[in-house]
């Protein structure tokens, strides 16, 4: 098992090797030189060079990588070209927020969307059950950031009842940036709710026609109290492949909603980088971003062979 | 699994009533995105600025918008970006993606091995992240946005292919093409593509419903498409500030890009259905974007 | 029926809400704002904190007046008034000005301000590697000398007719040398308002200077809020999030604001001359004709109306209309279709011709570019509109001068001058105009230089350089009860000691 573990994290650093060395190629046949960026339109011509110099720019690209690669190893990213902050710094400031956001959301779409899976699996081909199964449609179809402006609208314009971003941080007042995260956090969670209540009411309602529920309705189980004894039970592990999945694109999909509440996490640093064209802090971003989602992939592969103990034989 | 034939996959489809709600209501939209490319009530180059925010009248079915064009013929136009994007992302991700999918499975191996950590490579791409790195190289457009979305695509066409082509090679005719001393990659062409089509196409329909919403995210966020073009997204982006005072002009393509989506998906729910209701469990996961 | 049911779900969502709200109102210590504190929301976070070292608006909007002050001040209206200079005495010739300055000034780090930082601040700008934005202003001056602690000698190589006004702005404040390296991050000067914190991506925050000299202030703390979006700008507005928004990014929302009794509308003047930038070196605008004829196809009107919703005044060349030179050039050209299609043909173009225009971020823009890719199709010309970002149209259009047309908005004051540079990215080559704008800096009597500013701004339009538009309009909102923001932008800042929240 241990074997399989390690095959899993070698997995998980080859895939950050190649990464990094597709974006740093990538990002690095753009057109435009970072030191004149620095240096502003006017700069003379000697500056500029020993710009260049002092950033290494004049090396050969390998070495460049091999340079930001081990550099990456240790945290430091390089200097960000518009901020004049190193990029790790940046990137480490708004993880406080995107991590969280994602965090919440998936707490959210596990706590709205698994019970409505059961509920509706519970009334299977009974109103309720279209009813829900007609919701998580429609939560499905609304694009997240149009949910979250028509939340920020009723919520935070009508209602002024919870902020329309404006995060403060952690440490200044936790509760302030507790609240402020509610918002985007539900428009973020909303289709991976809708995503769940499917597959949890598709896979109970699979193993409502296996033999141990067969078997514990003859005992004299109502459907209902089968369905939550035995199924449920049986239906977390695949939900546990899926929340990893879905963990993923939750850390992806806080790029667009940071931009629809005004948030400063890793999605709205990003966009501004690329406005700015700053491509340092692109670089650093997007493998962060890699990272992170590579991350929770190879940790829930590593707790599903924990799990099932099928998994762990073949591995 | 897939033992329809593909010409009766439709008609059989067809007595699925969610199927038959979904295909109809996707094809309204699909049929008035292909008129726009010949026929739109009015030009929607032409701005009239005297015109604007007119209120739904014979003249303009549905009004006219914050540059005074027609919502009708901005909403075909704009619905039919949304298609194209989504469409050519679902050609890309199959073109590559099955390919990869069938050659792993027929292999095996370390190729198989090769091709499936490249593919979970991909997976761990959503389009957002593509897009991102896209944008940063070559600015934004609905193009750009296209292949990062179909570059997603690929690992989700490439695993359905792999994992249907797998189950496929079990059975007792494949062995029998294997005896008579067929290929391996001539196999998967002839003998197992034709009997994975339809599970293709069930999820076609899903990465089909997911690229209209991801072009709406990305276009939302300035990485999608750029004006003077439209899609659905863009419109709903810019229509948003207006949303107190006229708020007809974002609810209207908010609503398509939901009706398009939900028709798309109880379609390939039905499909799904009837192709094999043990297949229904196969979810695929939102790539929000 | 369907109201009614949804009326009472809503009252149920409504309660449950509060309710969960209320649990989080007991950790919170301050929900409300006092009315000491003020929060503004800005569209563009500034790149750093230091104003004499960078050209981005954000700066100057964060920091001029309220942690950095000049010799001089810009107020309101746009007169210069006396700042960290109490009086001033100018030489007969012209040439040399004498400042006093002000008595018992601390800078926030504790030190003194005396004449040896005034030298500093000068010297530093006027260096051969100084990075400051405007080295324009500093490059007349031959010396600057301290006469005493209190006491400085400016001497210019020629007379400048807006040398005070030129001293007063964001890019000449003074700093201090201990500190003058850091002041990106953590700015130091000797303003009303002190640097609290920057939250990167989110706000900057400031507290009143407790040893500040000069006028109390009202305000204790003021918070800038970095919101790009228009959507996200309207509803932080709309939900009390901000107290204010000086430059209110949308102004397709101002009649909701204008309606609601507890924000005020104040629209007032910029010094943003927003034009067609034009290509003057690139066939075919290199051609008068074309260029006449692409004036007389511009409906001012609707572009004022369709970018901006009716916020803007429409200019004829390149002059801010409430500057007290201005003349009114809007009829040189008129909206003439037919007239535009003959000057078309005359130039060789009978049947119109493609070009770009390159497009940056701000709405009008972006909205105008549409609008005038529309107008001009009516007489042939097909532009494919590029949609680029700031960096990208720095890069491409203002150093590379690698465009067609572009739609930008020139903020600074008084900036005819730039015509007279060949190297500008218009690419105007014209001897007459550079010969006349040497005059015009070299004269200082009001009358004589009203007369040249005035045949300059009727000859600008007659050569239709650039498809002159509309001024900007500073459309600001805030909350009812705050008074003393600024109405117009003379220059770029948020001038927060006179603001304050009334009852």
């Amino acid at each position: 098992m241990f074997g399989s573990i390690l095959r899993r994290i070698l997995i998980f650093a080859i895939t950050i090797f190649v990464a990094s060395l597709v974006i740093f190629l990538l990002l690095d046949i753009l057109p435009g030189d970072p030191a004149r960026f620095i240096l502003g339109i006017n700069a003379d011509i000697e500056a500029v060079a020993a710009l260049r110099e002092q950033m290494g720019l004049n090396l050969p690209i390998w070495e460049r990588f091999w340079h930001w690669f081990f550099g990456l190893l240790r945290a430091d990213l390089g200097i960000s070209v518009t901020q004049n902050v190193p990029v790790a710094e940046l990137i480490g400031e708004r993880l406080f927020v995107s991590l969280p956001l994602a965090f919440f959301a998936l707490i959210l779409a596990i706590i709205i969307g698994i019970p409505i899976g059961i509920i509706a699996a519970q009334n299977r081909a009974k109103f309720i059950d279209s009813f829900l199964m007609i919701l998580a449609q429609i939560g499905i179809a609304i694009p997240n950031f149009w949910f979250g402006m028509l939340l920020v609208l009723l919520f935070s314009v009508k209602l002024s009842l919870l902020p329309t971003g404006d995060f403060i941080s952690w440490n200044e007042d936790f509760a302030a940036a507790l609240r402020s995260l509610i918002l985007p956090s539900i428009a973020l969670a909303l289709p991976q709710a809708a995503i769940l209540a499917r597959i949890m009411r598709t896979s109970l309602v699979d193993i409502s026609n296996a033999d141990f529920i067969r078997t514990a309705r003859a005992k004299g189980l109502t459907k209902k109290q089968a369905i939550w004894r035995h199924g449920v039970r049986n239906a977390i592990l695949p939900i546990m492949t899926i929340l990893g999945l879905q963990f993923a694109f939750l850390i992806a999909g806080t790029v667009i909603v940071e931009n629809v509440f005004y948030l400063p996490g890793l999605g709205k640093l990003i966009f501004i980088a690329i406005s700015e064209r700053d491509l340092i802090l692109v670089r650093g971003a997007i493998i962060i971003l890699i990272l992170i989602v590579s991350f929770i992939m190879m940790l829930v592969d590593i707790a599903y062979q924990l799990i099932d103990p099928r998994l762990r034989l073949r591995g | 699994m897939g033992k329809l034939k593909r010409e009766n996959l439709f008609k059989t489809a067809w007595f699925h009533p969610s199927f038959r709600i979904g295909f109809l209501g996707s094809f309204f939209f699909i049929i008035l995105a292909i008129i726009s490319i010949f026929w739109t009530p009015y030009n929607i180059e032409e701005l009239n600025i005297a015109n604007r925010f007119a209120p739904a009248s014979f003249n303009h079915l549905l009004g006219t918008d914050f540059f005074g064009r027609d919502m009708v013929s901005m909403l075909m136009k704009g619905a039919l970006t949304s298609f194209i994007v989504a469409v050519l992302a679902v050609v890309i991700g199959m073109i590559i993606g099955v390919p990869f999918g069938l050659i792993a499975a027929s292999y095996g191996g370390i190729i198989d091995n090769i091709l499936s950590k490249t593919n979970d490579f991909l997976f761990a791409f959503p389009a957002i992240i593509s897009a991102i790195i896209i944008t940063a190289i070559f600015g934004p457009g609905a193009i750009n946005a296209m292949i990062a979305i179909g570059i997603f695509n690929i690992a989700v066409f490439a695993r359905v292919a792999r994992g249907g082509a797998l189950s496929i090679k079990m059975l007792q005719f494949i062995d029998a093409a294997k005896l008579s001393g067929m290929g391996e990659l001539k196999i998967a062409f002839k003998h197992i593509l034709p009997n994975i089509f339809s599970l293709l196409i069930v999820q076609a329909s899903v990465q089909l419903s997911l690229g209209i919403l991801a072009e709406a995210g990305l276009s939302y966020i300035g990485f999608g498409t750029q004006p003077p073009q439209t899609s659905l997204g863009l419109m709903l982006k810019e229509a948003q500030s207006f949303f107190l005072i006229h708020p007809t002009l974002a609810i209207l393509p908010g609503l398509t890009i939901v009706l398009i989506v939900i028709f798309i998906n109880i379609a390939g729910d039905g499909l799904r259905d009837v192709l094999d209701p043990r297949l229904a469990k196969e979810e695929t996961l939102d790539a929000a974007g | 029926m369907f109201s009614l049911v949804f009326g009472k779900f809503f009252l149920l969502f409504r309660n449950l809400i509060l309710s969960i709200s209320v649990i989080f109102l007991l950790f919170t210590a301050s929900a409300l704002a006092q009315q000491s504190e003020i929060k503004l929301g800005m569209v563009l976070e500034p790149p750093h904190l230091d104003p004499t070292a960078g050209a981005a608006a954000a700066i100057d909007e964060i920091t001029y007046l309220n942690i950095f002050e000049g010799l001089t001040k810009i107020d309101a209206n746009g007169a210069v008034l006396p700042s960290l200079a109490t009086s001033w005495e100018i030489s007969d010739d012209n040439l040399t000005y004498i400042f006093k300055l002000k008595e018992g000034v601390k800078f926030h780090d504790g030190s003194k301000f005396d004449a040896e930082d005034v030298v500093f601040t000068f010297e530093r700008a006027m260096a051969e590697d100084s990075v400051n934005a405007q080295k324009g202003i500093f490059s007349i001056i031959e010396e600057v000398r301290a006469i005493d602690d209190m006491s400085v000698a400016i001497t210019l190589k020629n007379p400048s007719g807006d040398f005070l006004f030129n001293i007063g702005r964001g890019d000449a404040v003074i700093v201090a040398k201990e500190s003058a390296d850091n002041n990106k991050v953590n700015p130091i000067g000797t303003g009303p308002f002190k640097f609290v914190r920057w939250d990167r991506g989110s706000r900057v925050i400031l507290e009143a200077y407790e040893n500040y000299k000069g006028d109390a202030v009202s305000l204790k703390r003021a918070e800038f809020v970095f919101i790009s979006d228009p959507n996200t700008a309207i509803s932080a507005m709309l939900a009390g999030d901000l107290d204010g928004f000086p430059m209110f990014p949308a102004p397709e929302s101002l009649e909701i604001f204008a309606n609601d009794d507890r924000f005020k509308v104040v629209v007032g003047t910029t010094e943003g001359e927003t034009i067609l930038a034009t290509n003057n070196k690139r066939a075919p605008f290199n051609d008068i004709r074309v260029r006449q004829a692409i004036a007389h196809a511009i409906d001012r009107k609707a572009i004022i109306d369709g970018a901006m919703f009716g916020y803007g005044t429409p200019i004829g060349s390149h002059f801010a209309p409430h500057h007290p030179y201005y003349v009114d050039k809007v009829d040189i050209y008129p909206f003439d279709l037919e007239k535009a299609r003959q000057l078309l043909a005359e130039a060789g173009y009978p049947n119109g011709f493609k070009a770009t225009i390159k497009l940056p971020p701000p709405s009008y823009a972006r909205r105008g570019g549409q609008i005038i890719a529309s107008q001009l199709r009516e007489i042939g010309i097909e532009l494919e509109l590029i949609n680029v970002e700031w960096a990208q149209w720095l890069d491409e259009v203002f150093s590379k001068k690698d465009y067609d047309l572009t739609i930008v908005s020139h903020v600074e004051p008084f900036d005819i001058g730039i015509y007279a540079n060949p190297d500008y990215y218009f690419q105007f080559d014209n001897e007459d105009f550079q010969a006349l704008m040497q005059q015009l800096n070299r004269t200082t009597n009001d009358d004589a230089r009203r007369a040249l500013a005035i045949y300059a701004q009727d000859f600008l339009a007659r050569h239709a350089v650039n498809g002159y538009l509309f001024q900007l309009a500073k459309t600001g909102v805030w909350r009812a009860n705050i008074e003393g923001m600024w109405a117009n932008a003379p220059v770029e800042g948020n001038d927060l000691s006179t603001i304050r929240f009334v009852d």
